[in-house]
């Protein structure tokens, strides 16, 4: 929770609340070790979610990779372009 | 000079609920990257991410300017997008609207900022939809489409760098 406050720049209660509804939707799980609140992700939950946006992105990953190729080519041409004597 | 083409994924995030967010490291030169975003021959050969083949790519670059680019699927379905360029930083900024010809109510306004440090550059492509529910129905869109595609086309990448 501590840790959680400072990497978010948000106010204790804030986090809490946050916690809170995420806890009651079953996307983090809390256990407590002595006066500590371990919350930790719940992966089977969030994984629909993951899925989702994943099919998404893999489209562009596509589409970025085949723009790699196109990048290559221009870079290629670029530097024959410029160092026409070699070879 | 074989580059490691897999590592670079692009990553998607929903920073609101109307907006989609991708962002992308390609190792070239800004100008180049802004260079293949804009030529029409050039944005035929990556637009179709392998869902078929890109037959158009009009670009008028100008404020005010319109584009459309056209692919046809493998079943003969003809997918087209246009939009208008509302404001241009050459190798740097495109802010541009794109309709979806399918679904033409869901407009979405689209900035593509181009960062370059050391050869690398940043491409930051942020969707800003109308509505929750067009911006849920851009994202289903990837749904129908499998792994496989990927696939083949990582093999090709791998193998032409073999």
């Amino acid at each position: 929770m501590t840790s959680l406050v400072s990497a978010l720049d948000m106010s204790q209660p804030q986090v809490s609340k946050h916690l809170r509804v995420l806890r009651e939707v079953g996307l983090v799980e809390v256990r407590e070790e002595g006066r500590r609140r371990i919350y930790r992700l719940n992966g089977e939950r969030l994984k629909p979610i993951h899925d989702w946006v994943r099919e998404f992105e893999q489209s562009w990953n596509e589409r970025f990779e085949a723009l790699d190729e196109v990048l290559e080519d221009l870079k290629a041409k670029e530097e024959a372009d410029g160092d026409k004597d070699e070879q | 000079m074989a580059t490691r083409t897999s590592s670079r994924t692009a990553v998607v995030t929903l920073p609101t609920d109307t907006q989609i967010k991708i962002v992308r490291e390609f190792h070239a030169p800004r100008p180049l990257v802004y260079k293949a975003w804009t030529t029409p021959e050039l944005i035929k050969r990556w637009w179709h991410a392998n869902r078929g083949k890109a037959t158009l790519a009009e670009v008028d670059l100008r404020v005010g300017g319109k584009w459309r680019w056209v692919m046809v699927t493998p079943d003969g379905l003809e997918v087209a997008f246009h939009g208008e360029y509302r404001e241009l930083i050459p190798n740097e900024w495109i802010v541009y609207t794109e309709v979806f010809e399918g679904a033409p109510d869901g407009e979405a306004l689209n900035t593509l900022t181009l960062t370059e440090s050391g050869g690398l550059t940043t491409a930051i492509m942020l969707m800003q939809l109308k509505s929750r529910e067009d911006r849920d129905a851009i994202l289903a869109t990837g749904m129908e489409d499998g792994m496989q595609d990927a696939l083949d086309l990582l093999e090709q990448v791998a193998a032409a760098l073999a």
